[in-house]
């Protein structure tokens, strides 16, 4: 594959490395017993300990550890026995502390990876730098007045678990597929909720561009992008801003950038002498975490079939190929979808190739264009199953049965009822077909003389007006065998 | 190490703290006069010692996942110089 992008004068080469922030799914926050649910009014969930009220201290949140203990096993990382909570010293209106409690020199997880699979097959590693814990910050409205800003806490203190990677992504394609990838593994674990518009999962990119084989160059960092399709947009613009002020002889200045969503492009946000200086130290108020070898052992057990390995079950079990084991299994909700799909009803186990099909075409297409998702799909996995068992029986044909799914979808009955009452069964009686075929000849003689005059395209109007006449029923195998049949007699 | 006017300027600034020209002079010789204190320290060899976190022994302690209803709002904007229908108003933050 080639991740080049051609300049002016030569071409160059983009390392991109993602600061991704997955908000930790609780029920309260990291350090304090505030909930953590999105939407509520301004200030409704804001403790004395999250408004750093003098004298308040942290204590923190059990869970929030064992869920980042758990995101560093699916991320294949070390899990670190011993880690440190620092503080990371700013000034700004929408932290009270003044400081954000993180970790620094010693995070709870440690190097791991994380893999990316391309269309074509081949695959690549993404190494993983660290996981660490830390809280989030409040919300600042800047736009509602033109000389306040508007401050909620709600967010502050909520628990974030920041993945860092190396920089080994080479293309915006890449980030993209990477920070899927981490969201996929993230929502498998249950880890975070993965929502990514209301900003549960979000990522900082670190770019720059250098001649294949060089040294890195100096990179900027775009702040806080949440969505793929902005990921992408902020990568290639920064890429073409760096490779126009290279090529005209200029040098990048290492800045933190921010992305304007309307107008797709990336400007500084602070300049080099505001640069943040952030005067880490432990934190006085928390003990070091410990956590002990028979702990991680718990968290394990916990650990659900991932992605990977369940991209492979499926191969393995359902000969699906790689491709449709990969659709399939993106998203929990859809693997999900497909295995209580595949369950209910033991014979489909044998056309799983057709139930991926039906789910990932039929019903995703309808689904689409209704707006909904798989969660609050009107048509259940056990209803989709009984359709597709009166396909594989042939008491329904495949054409038939799209009707069914729509009718199904916005009546919200079964296939079998839909079947039944609108007489859809699929018409297998020989001599029925054969009597709607003498019909169809009888009727149409020229067409019958053309075609015995070499005009074989002719045999799908046959097989048409035929279908016609049964109303899409006829067993459409059994029409053709028959009406060939037919026409070769007659000849 | 020694703390200068840059120094302190900038260590104000990161605080958001001003200090008029006597009060600069004063932080100068009092962060001194506590640096070369503690410069002592630099005569003991730390070479293959761990920085320390925290010089207690017991493990720190954690809470269980429940969220209590906390419908702060009245509470937490009490002391607010500026507040809007629920939300801090302070002077605009310009990035």
């Amino acid at each position: 594959m080639n991740n080049l992008i051609k300049g002016e004068k030569h071409d160059w080469e983009m390392v991109i490395g993602l600061e991704i922030h997955a908000q930790v799914k609780s029920n309260s926050k990291l350090f304090s017993s505030s909930s953590t649910k999105f939407g509520s009014s301004p200030n409704s969930q804001v403790s004395l300990v999250d408004a750093a009220m003098p004298g308040m201290l942290p204590v923190i949140n059990k869970y929030c550890v064992e869920q980042a203990v758990k995101t560093g096993v699916g991320l294949k990382a070390k899990i670190n026995n011993y880690s440190v909570f620092d503080r990371k010293n700013y000034f700004y209106a929408d932290l009270p502390q003044g400081y954000q409690i993180s970790q620094y020199k010693y995070p709870i997880v440690g190097e791991g990876k994380v893999t990316i699979d391309f269309k074509d097959g081949t695959s690549k590693d993404i190494r993983i730098v660290r996981l660490h814990l830390e809280q989030d910050a409040g919300k600042s409205l800047h736009d509602q007045n033109p000389s306040k800003t508007y401050v909620d806490l709600n967010r502050s203190g909520v628990a974030l678990m920041e993945i860092v990677s190396e920089p080994d992504i080479r293309t915006p394609e890449e980030a993209g597929m990477y920070i899927s990838k981490i969201r996929s593994i993230l929502m498998y674990l249950d880890t975070c909720d993965g929502n990514m518009q209301e900003g549960s999962l979000r990522a900082d990119v670190n770019i720059s561009v250098r001649k294949p084989g060089d040294e890195y160059g100096t990179r900027c960092e775009i702040k806080n992008l949440n969505s793929i399709k902005f990921i992408k947009q902020a990568i290639n613009y920064e890429a073409k801003r760096q490779i126009e002020i290279l090529e005209s002889g200029g040098s990048i200045e290492q800045n933190t950038m921010l992305f304007n969503t309307s107008t797709g492009k990336t400007r500084p946000m602070r300049n080099k002498e505001e640069a943040h200086d952030y005067r880490y130290f432990p934190d006085p108020d928390l003990l070091p975490l410990e956590i002990s070898e028979e702990e991680i052992g718990k968290i394990k057990l916990t650990i659900p079939d991932l992605p990977d390995e369940l991209k492979n079950k499926f191969i393995e079990t359902y000969r699906l190929s790689n491709y449709d084991a990969s659709v399939l299994t993106a998203e929990k909700q859809t693997s999900d979808y497909f295995n209580e799909t595949i369950d209910s009803d033991l014979e489909l186990k044998n056309h799983a190739k057709i139930v991926v099909n039906w789910i990932t075409s039929e019903l995703f297409s309808l689904l689409n264009k209704n707006n909904l998702d798989l969660n609050n799909s009107p048509v259940s996995p056990k209803n989709l199953a009984q359709l597709i068992k009166l396909i594989s029986t042939n008491e329904i044909s495949g054409k038939i049965a799209k009707d069914v799914l729509e009718d199904m979808f916005s009546s919200g009955k079964t296939a079998r009822q839909i079947v039944d009452e609108k007489g859809l069964q699929q018409v297998t009686d020989q001599d029925e077909i054969e009597k709607v075929i003498d019909e169809v000849i009888a009727e149409n003689p020229k067409m019958v003389e053309q075609y015995f005059a070499g005009k074989d395209k002719l045999l799908g109007f046959f097989v048409g007006q035929a279908m016609k006449l049964t109303k899409g029923k006829a067993n459409p195998k059994m029409l053709n065998d028959i009406l060939k049949l037919k026409l070769i007699k007659k000849n | 190490m020694k703390i200068d006017k840059n120094t302190i300027n900038k260590i104000a600034r990161l605080s958001r703290i001003k200090l008029d020209d006597k009060e600069s002079e004063d932080y100068i010789n009092d962060l001194n006069s506590i640096l070369d204190w503690v410069e002592q320290l630099n005569e003991v060899n730390t070479a293959n010692v761990e920085p320390l976190s925290n010089i207690s022994s017991s493990i720190l302690p954690k809470r269980e996942d429940v969220s209590k209803d906390a419908n702060s709002s009245e509470e937490i904007l009490e002391n607010a110089p500026d507040k809007l229908e629920g939300f801090f108003a302070v002077p605009k933050v310009v990035e």
